[in-house]
């Protein structure tokens, strides 16, 4: 039994089957994430004024992830022109170049969720709320039994402060860039367990804006570590079609291709609304 | 079973023959997906079934062990304590709520789409657009798998100690998350492996009804059953992606500690909430029906097809105003994207986005009835055959009217006022999937079984099916509106008896004994329904090796090509690539010595007796 179009393209579409696919699956895709961009500015707008955070994220990594993903997304196209050219050895190379660049992703990705982890939200018993990264834990640290001592680098806000001043003291949190987020001090700040009524990481918990980045960067690189691994296998194991069917080979590269670009749009949408809006 | 794969004797010339797990668990051909996805989805509408009835019987008799069945929730069903859900058989609030969510659930997404999608759309399609299989047949294979995993998690999540998700169908936050029990969990996890196998369906149907149609059929050519699954393929496809988004975030919300739908100051069980706050229920809401909607039009719109496929055939005439419909179920599928929040009149919304949305409503109700009407004017002038998928498919056009016409009061925002959440939407919608959807695929088991199988179900016992379920279906969910407009509210394990005049005499709106007692009517009829399904089952089982054997592979003398091949067909369908030469209901064609013409049927040239006299 034979599929018709699976290779050749259909005269009156232009199109063989996976093609068709791919693109209905991507249509599918840009509903998903566009549902959560769509959560994301519902969020926001909702957001009560001055509690909506603003760089959290670094500008400059995140800059870089995007020139990362954009020449992945250059090489894999680059890796489906050499098959197309009969240049199997540098089809090899570039695909190897996307597969790097993806695995590069995933480890700035990696570096920036640890800053997030690693970052405190300490309310202390006293009602001030101290803010910063973690530097060390004493090993015998548990806040149940109220014992030990953990050290962070970062500053203390007074949350009962009035009225006026409390705008600007929400700004050193919500908004450390800012002339007024500057002029927190940071400095090294040591507490016992015992003066610890709660505390948090920034992790998607900690508020909405890390909810809705952890979900959308965290989707995305679901994603990207998919594409990977298709990729991945094209380039080993699948590769050997190479011999007997060429140009559905060709055809294979091209799918994992669109959907590779798939995922660095989505970037390019995230990048902007996450990191500089 | 009748295989899939042709006997050929003791010389096996076969190439691809392959064991029993290849060819009926791990197959890619879309006839036993198909069937796969049939006997799967009717396990699980018999068991949504079940749970309706002990729903009613707990309704009608508030506060009493269920019969039967009550020793076993007793014994099966555990709270995290190690205690049962239903001491002594009775069914409390929780655990109705539960039945509750989970019977609706069950029945959309568990039952009716994989059957009136995924069976039907698999089985037929390629043979309907003459291709050999599906486009990506392995897809096929893991959409089928997902649907299964799904099922699974989901009826599993009953027997997890404090049992299945409770809060609706619906899943609305904060109460989804802030029941302090895991079903919601599996819920979620559930629902995700079932909209993947839908997603995976979806991208196949759509690409194979674009690739796969053979020579000659034209866009305009195919059978309206084609049609509807195309429209029904981009519904799931383009709607189902915003709820997998919001049932990760209601994931997170349950297991992660995040605020995506709960708000600041959320208090449960008297306690401030831990957590950040800052979300919105609403967003819920919104993500949850911008597939709610369009996930209606799913459930109906195969169901049409079938409709208008058995409407042509028994009635020996092409079904009047083929464009219209074209035109219309695509109208369909767009508008249903912006309808959503009629579902939301009561959430606080201003006039002006109300006001939309009763527009786009009252809007897409025209489409609707131009198909109704096109259906119910094909039968004019008709020779009609009063077979019982046609019994089935004449019943399913008053009652769709019933479901569709008592929308309308829902579409307008001053009068859903008064009836949102009380039993007439229950009425409603029930009129439309029950004696609407349901009895159209009915139609479609009776009809296409003899292409499957090679044999014909007993006509008596399917006219005994037909007329006890048309009956006792109406008399369930007809007075169901009286109780509605009452203002019996939905999803109240007491039926009402907490807002019942005598639990509060002399107050304005109370339920009146008489809208009560309804209750216990409506038991007996769904006990009386439930029977009546004995026989169709019966008859299901049985016919597959003792009906009566078809004389030819096309005893309905139809047009449409999956009646154009050996019986059961084959893997690959057709022996050779079939050429089509003319539209899909050809039937009654002045001239020809048949009243039918089948549409890869070759052309012949026939003089016409009116310009051209006839040979002497």
């Amino acid at each position: 039994m034979d599929i018709p179009y699976t290779v050749q393209p259909r005269p009156d579409t232009g199109l063989y089957n996976a093609k068709v696919g791919i693109w209905l699956f991507l249509a599918s895709e840009v509903m998903l994430f566009g549902a959560l961009f769509s959560s994301y500015i519902l969020l926001r707008v909702g957001a009560p004024d001055g509690y909506w955070p603003h760089g959290w994220l670094n500008v400059p990594v995140g800059t870089a992830n995007t020139l990362v993903l954009i020449t992945s997304s250059i090489t894999t196209v680059m890796a489906w022109a050499s098959l197309k050219m009969n240049q199997f050895g540098r089809f090899k190379f570039y695909h190897a170049c996307t597969i790097l660049f993806a695995l590069t992703f995933v480890g700035i990705k990696s570096y920036e969720y640890h800053d997030k982890f690693t970052h405190y939200s300490i309310k202390l018993a006293d009602g001030r709320l101290a803010d910063g990264h973690l530097d060390e834990k004493s090993k015998d640290f548990d806040l149940a039994k109220k014992q030990g001592k953990i050290v962070i680098h970062g500053h203390v806000v007074n949350l009962a402060a009035a009225n006026e001043n409390l705008k600007e003291e929400l700004k050193t949190i919500y908004d450390p860039h800012s002339a007024e987020g500057k002029k927190a001090k940071h400095s090294k700040l040591e507490f016992n367990a015992s003066e610890i009524a709660s505390m948090e990481t920034y992790g998607p918990w900690h508020n909405t804006y890390t909810a809705i980045y952890f979900t959308l960067t965290g989707l995305h690189a679901l994603h990207v570590i998919g594409g990977a691994i298709v990729i991945s296998f094209l380039w080993s194991f699948g590769a050997k079609m190479w011999k007997t069917d060429p140009e559905r080979f060709t055809n294979r590269i091209e799918i994992s291709g669109l959907f590779w670009h798939f995922v660095d749009l989505v970037w390019i949408f995230l990048f902007p609304v996450l990191y500089l809006l | 079973m009748a295989t899939a794969i042709p006997h050929t004797g003791v010389h096996e010339v076969h190439h691809h023959e392959t064991d029993f797990w290849r060819t009926y668990v791990f197959s890619t051909d879309h006839k036993i997906i198909g069937i796969q996805y049939a006997v799967t989805a009717l396990f699980f509408l018999f068991f949504g079934f079940l749970l309706m009835v002990m729903m009613r019987w707990q309704i009608a008799h508030p506060g009493q062990p269920v019969p039967l069945v009550g020793f076993l929730l007793e014994r099966v069903l555990h709270n995290a304590q190690g205690a049962s859900l239903a001491p002594k058989g009775i069914i409390n609030g929780d655990l109705y709520n539960s039945f509750g969510a989970m019977h609706g659930t069950i029945m959309v997404f568990m039952a009716i789409v994989p059957l009136a999608f995924a069976a039907f759309g698999n089985y037929v399609v390629p043979l309907q657009i003459g291709a050999p299989d599906m486009a990506f047949p392995r897809v096929n294979m893991a959409s089928y798998q997902a649907y299964v995993l799904g099922g699974l998690i989901m009826f599993i999540s009953f027997f997890i100690p404090d049992g299945a998700a409770q809060a609706g169908w619906t899943s609305y936050s904060p109460l989804a998350t802030s029941i302090a029990t895991n079903g919601q969990t599996f819920w979620l996890v559930g629902m995700i492996f079932l909209i993947t196998s839908s997603l995976l369906g979806a991208v196949n149907f759509i690409a194979t009804i674009i690739q796969l149609r053979a020579p000659g059929m034209t866009w305009m050519r195919l059978p309206f059953f084609v049609w509807a699954q195309f429209v029904t393929a981009f519904l799931l496809l383009l709607a189902f992606p915003p709820l997998e988004a919001a049932g990760v975030m209601q994931l997170m919300d349950k297991v992660a500690h995040t605020s995506f739908f709960l708000p600041t100051g959320l208090a449960v069980g008297g306690q401030l909430a831990n957590v950040s706050g800052g979300g919105s229920p609403l967003l819920w809401q919104h993500l949850f029906w911008f597939l709610g909607h369009p996930e209606v039009y799913v459930l109906i719109l195969p169901a049409m097809g079938i409709v208008g496929e058995i409407i042509a055939n028994n009635t020996r005439k092409p079904l009047w105003g083929y464009k219209s419909l074209v035109y219309s179920v695509l109208t369909i599928g767009f508008l249903s994207f912006i309808v959503w929040a009629h579902h939301m009149y009561l959430t606080g919304m201003g006039n002006r986005v109300a006001t939309f949305f009763q527009t786009t409503t009252m809007i897409i109700s025209i489409p609707s009835v131009i198909i109704l009407t096109c259906m119910f004017l094909s039968l004019w002038g008709g020779s009609i055959r009063f077979n019982t998928p046609m019994l089935f498919v004449m019943a399913f056009l008053p009652m769709f009217g019933i479901g569709g016409l008592t929308g309308l009061p829902l579409g307008f925002n001053f009068s859903d006022l008064h009836l949102h959440d009380t039993y007439y939407i229950i009425a409603h919608f029930h009129y439309i999937v029950a004696p609407g959807t349901i009895f159209a695929l009915f139609a479609g088991i009776y009809f296409w079984f003899p292409k499957i199988t090679g044999r014909m179900m007993s006509e008596f016992w399917g006219k005994v099916h037909f007329w006890s379920s048309l009956i006792f279906m109406n008399l369930i969910f007809q007075p169901m509106f009286a109780q509605g407009m009452a203002g019996m509210l939905r999803r109240m394990v007491d039926g009402g008896a907490n807002y019942s005049q005598a639990q509060v005499p002399g107050g304005l709106g109370g339920l009146s004994p008489h809208m009560l007692d309804l209750h216990r009517f409506i038991l007996y009829a769904a006990i009386l329904l439930g029977l009546a399904q004995i026989p169709f089952i019966i008859n299901l089982f049985w016919s597959i090796n003792h009906g009566v054997k078809v004389n030819s592979d096309n005893p309905w003398q139809s047009t449409t090509l999956e009646w154009q091949t050996p019986t059961p067909p084959p893997h690959g369908n057709f022996a050779q690539v079939p050429e089509v030469h003319r539209g899909p209901y050809e039937y009654s064609v002045p001239g020809h010595s048949t009243d039918f013409t089948p549409q890869n049927e070759s052309e012949q040239r026939i003089p016409n007796p009116i310009t051209k006299p006839l040979p002497a």
